[in-house]
């Protein structure tokens, strides 16, 4: 029994929208019943926020091109300024049915977009439909100038045409409300997709080599495995058809029939959790991931993180030790670390309480470059000169973002620097001149 | 309608431009969605009506959201009064000899009298804000020397508006306020509802619209009905939002459901009523919902400090190694992945903007959800873990 009924579109043609738009009958109901039919005036503002991959974008194309409604469609984002975003709602209302590109009208300030956008529906014979205009990321119009949001909201009444204005946003509305107020819009609200959801939607794109029993399993592995960590339909699709190969693979080589879910589930198991690891995080590219399902040995992946080891000169290593240490450690404390003949700390039972004071959960602070020469010449065991290339290297690890310099270049006292490396990074590279850091650090006293 | 009273004292204000050529201002001010425009509407066409009127009124009608400073507001009183031909190239020294100029060129072959010009000046709190509020006291001049009968009328949501006036402007102002504050009680409301709902006895269809009307009659008097309006009259008493509820209820009225029911009424009412951020936190993954309880108890331990990234992981550390039995360790990236989508969504704020220098994990944040709004949440939220419930429900950290 079809879900959409409205006497203003033929059945088939709502028949056809029904599935287009699975799981999301409801909506595209309510949305049909406010429409209304083509020549009715509409509320004139909609705003429809829902979560990332929730269907609002793909909804509202599919139903505006299907039931051929005269609209114009604009993301903010790529229109980030009030005039290109202006310009480009007037481009695609000229371009209507032409195939030929309209050249662009040149249109600065909203005013003059009321005017010109008047003309356009009369030059397009658009005056006696609605004329929907729908403006996606719509949480950028808050960057623009003041008065282009609540212009938007009330276009209806400003230009006095039948133009209903909906944005699409992943921002509840009451983020988006000026401070004086302004013409509230109706909210309608896009559900995320339940589990169940997205297992229909997903087993939609099976290939049609295979049965859709053998990709609904796949598809349930694959949901089992993510599902903690990703409800985005689009990442989830982008897996599927990522790891559906690897999957197949026993059943290619004839290892395993169709019905082995315990021998394919051990297969891709693995493999899944890798790629929560590598592609999820888009640290390798989705070809490279493709290229390493095709060899035979797993090789070594070289993630984008992999390229931040790089391989540095002896005592720019040792430097790096000692300006970890110097944003981590506390003044007071360099008596008890780096000196031969020292003191006790007592760790006071103000400290203890204040747990959240560990510096490894605040962040670095920074440092004048005395303490860090000071601890430098402690900590390696050789002497070294106060050369220029010691400071060369200093200057080489800002530029690598290992080092950042904090404040003003013509501060007196001389230039500060923050260090901006892990712990796990610090390690690694202490490790490699065999130094044992941990040791040196105050909060694993 | 209820405001007949401010209607026949904006119509006799317009009249004596109109038709006696005196010169006058008023302002018109109310909340939003408390009938403004649709009074001024009202009250010009009635005068547009009039015998004396007809062709003898100009008007001119500016919005402080289109005419966004002083320039594009005189061209725009320029292209209203057609009078684009008659300035052509010509360059003026001031704004006020413009105006000036174009007040002259309206007068009649005789140049005895002028035709009165009736300014609509819409959202008249942003004028305000122009440099040296140069139009507003220019018109606001005009309205008080008795060259030309002009009227200028504003309208504006903003209750201090004569304190954002500057003095000079303020002393040339009339001082005339229409209020108009939504100031009836519930009866009137429910009677609104019922003509608002009510089918015009122009309708097509006389048998339906019979039916149709005696429904909303039995509505208007039946007890879940009257508790729903009542909940929205409490929260807001303006005529916008009861248009929202109505048009929600409407939604369902199909070929098979021809007539409106109470549970339409009261479905429509839940949704209008929807906590929106509850329902953003019920589509977050079980990975994202553990953030918030973490970045919840921070708050809890912390009396509502400002937190960073490595904090909260922390605590989602602690959390995964002495209680969760269903949570996979996550790797930190994975994790910061969530945490970078919580903050697109505006449920987490950073307190500083972000700067290349500072590292991300470091950058101090707070979370824009009360505690109340999350354990709601998590109620709602389907398949939650078990683990997960009684972390959120423990209110000390290290249990």
């Amino acid at each position: 029994m079809p879900i959409l009924e409205h006497p203003a579109y033929p059945p088939a043609t709502l028949l056809c929208l029904e599935s287009l738009v699975p799981c999301r009958e409801s909506q595209v109901s309510m949305l049909l019943s406010i429409f209304g039919e083509r020549q009715q005036l509409s509320f004139p503002s909609i705003f429809i926020y829902g979560h990332t991959s929730s269907g609002k974008t793909y909804v509202m194309k599919t139903l505006l091109n299907t039931l051929q409604l005269p609209h114009v469609f604009v993301n903010c984002v790529e229109c980030f300024t009030s005039r290109l975003l202006l310009e480009e709602i007037l481009i695609q209302l000229q371009n209507g049915s032409e195939t030929k590109q309209a050249s662009p009208v040149p249109c600065d300030t909203f005013n003059d977009f009321v005017r010109l956008f008047k003309q356009a529906l009369v030059s397009q014979n658009l005056q006696d439909q609605t004329v929907y205009v729908v403006l996606d990321r719509a949480e950028q119009l808050r960057e623009m100038e003041a008065n282009v949001l609540p212009a938007f909201l009330r276009l209806q009444e400003l230009t006095d045409r039948n133009v209903t204005v909906i944005l699409l946003s992943e921002i509840v509305w009451e983020m988006f409300r000026p401070n004086t107020g302004c013409f509230e819009p109706f909210i309608l609200y896009f559900p995320d997709y339940s589990i169940g959801h997205l297992q229909k939607i997903l087993s939609q794109n099976h290939p049609p080599e295979y049965s859709a029993d053998f990709y609904s399993a796949y598809i349930n592995i694959l949901l089992g495995v993510f599902y903690m960590v990703c409800r985005d339909l689009k990442e989830l699709q982008h897996l599927a058809a990522l790891n559906f190969s690897k999957y197949c693979e026993p059943v290619v080589r004839r290892e395993a029939k169709e019905r082995d879910t315990r021998k394919l589930w051990k297969n891709i198991e693995p493999h899944l959790k890798k790629a929560m690891q590598t592609v999820y995080l888009r640290e390798i590219s989705s070809s490279q991931w493709e290229r390493l399902q095709c060899e035979e040995e797993p090789g070594q992946i070289k993630g984008l993180s992999a390229h931040t080891h790089v391989e540095l000169p002896y005592y720019s290593k040792f430097l790096l030790i000692a300006a970890y240490l110097a944003s981590y450690n506390p003044v007071r404390t360099d008596k008890r670390f780096f000196l031969k003949h020292h003191g006790k700390i007592k760790k006071t039972n103000f400290m203890k309480k204040h747990e959240k004071t560990s510096n490894h959960l605040l962040g670095p602070k920074p440092f004048p470059l005395d303490r860090l020469l000071a601890i430098l010449y402690s900590i390696v065991d050789n002497r070294v000169a106060p050369t220029a290339n010691i400071f060369s290297q200093i200057t080489s690890l800002v530029t690598l973002q290992l080092l950042s310099v904090v404040g003003n270049n013509d501060q007196l006292d001389g230039p500060r620097y923050k260090c901006t490396v892990s712990l796990d990074f610090i390690r690694a590279i202490a490790r490699t001149v065999n130094f044992d850091i941990i040791k040196y650090l105050y909060d694993f006293l | 309608m209820y405001f007949c009273l401010y209607h026949r004292h904006l119509l006799e204000l317009l009249k004596q431009t109109a038709v006696h050529g005196e010169s006058n201002s008023a302002l018109i001010i109310g909340p939003r969605g408390s009938g403004k425009t649709a009074l001024l509407n009202r009250a010009l066409k009635d005068l547009r009506e009039m015998k004396q009127v007809k062709e003898n009124l100009l008007e001119v009608h500016l919005n402080g959201l289109l005419q966004t400073n002083d320039k594009v507001a005189l061209k725009e009183i320029t292209r209203q009064l057609h009078l684009e031909n008659v300035v052509g190239d010509k360059v003026f020294g001031s704004f006020a000899e413009n105006l000036v100029f174009l007040l002259e060129a309206l007068r009649k072959g005789d140049r005895t009298s002028s035709c009165p010009v009736l300014f609509v000046l819409d959202e008249f709190d942003l004028f305000v804000h122009h440099k040296n509020q140069t139009l507003l006291y220019n018109l606001f001049d005009i309205s008080q020397s008795a060259q030309t009968p002009v009227t200028v009328i504003g309208l504006t949501c903003r209750q201090d508006i004569l304190e954002l006036l500057e003095k000079r402007v303020k002393s040339r102002f009339s001082h005339r306020r229409i209020y108009l504050m939504n100031s009836f009680a519930f009866k009137q409301y429910l009677r609104i509802f019922k003509e608002q709902l009510s089918l015009p006895a122009a309708f097509p269809d006389k048998i339906f619209a019979q039916k149709w009307n005696s429904n909303i009659q039995l509505l208007s008097e039946d007890k879940t009905v009257q508790d729903v309006l009542q909940n929205l009259f409490h929260y807001s008493k303006d005529l916008r939002s009861l248009h929202f509820l109505l048009m929600l209820a409407l939604s369902n009225v199909t070929v098979r459901h021809p007539l409106i029911t109470a549970s339409d009424l009261q479905e429509a009412s839940k949704q209008y009523r929807m906590d929106s951020k509850a329902n953003i936190v019920h589509g977050l993954t079980v990975l994202e919902i553990c953030l918030i309880i973490a970045m919840k108890h921070l708050n809890e331990v912390y009396e509502g400090e400002p937190f960073n990234f490595q904090m909260v992981y922390n605590e989602f550390q602690k959390f995964i190694q002495r209680k969760a039995h269903c949570m996979y360790n996550f790797e930190k990236p994975v994790v910061m992945k969530a945490f970078e989508h919580l903050l697109q969504l505006e449920l987490v704020k950073p307190i500083e903007r972000p700067s290349v220098r500072s590292q991300r994990e470091y950058l101090l944040m707070e979370l824009l959800l009360d505690n109340n709004q999350i354990m709601d949440a998590l109620q709602a939220y389907p398949n939650c873990p078990t683990d997960v419930k009684q972390w959120a429900a423990s209110s000390l950290s290290w249990l």
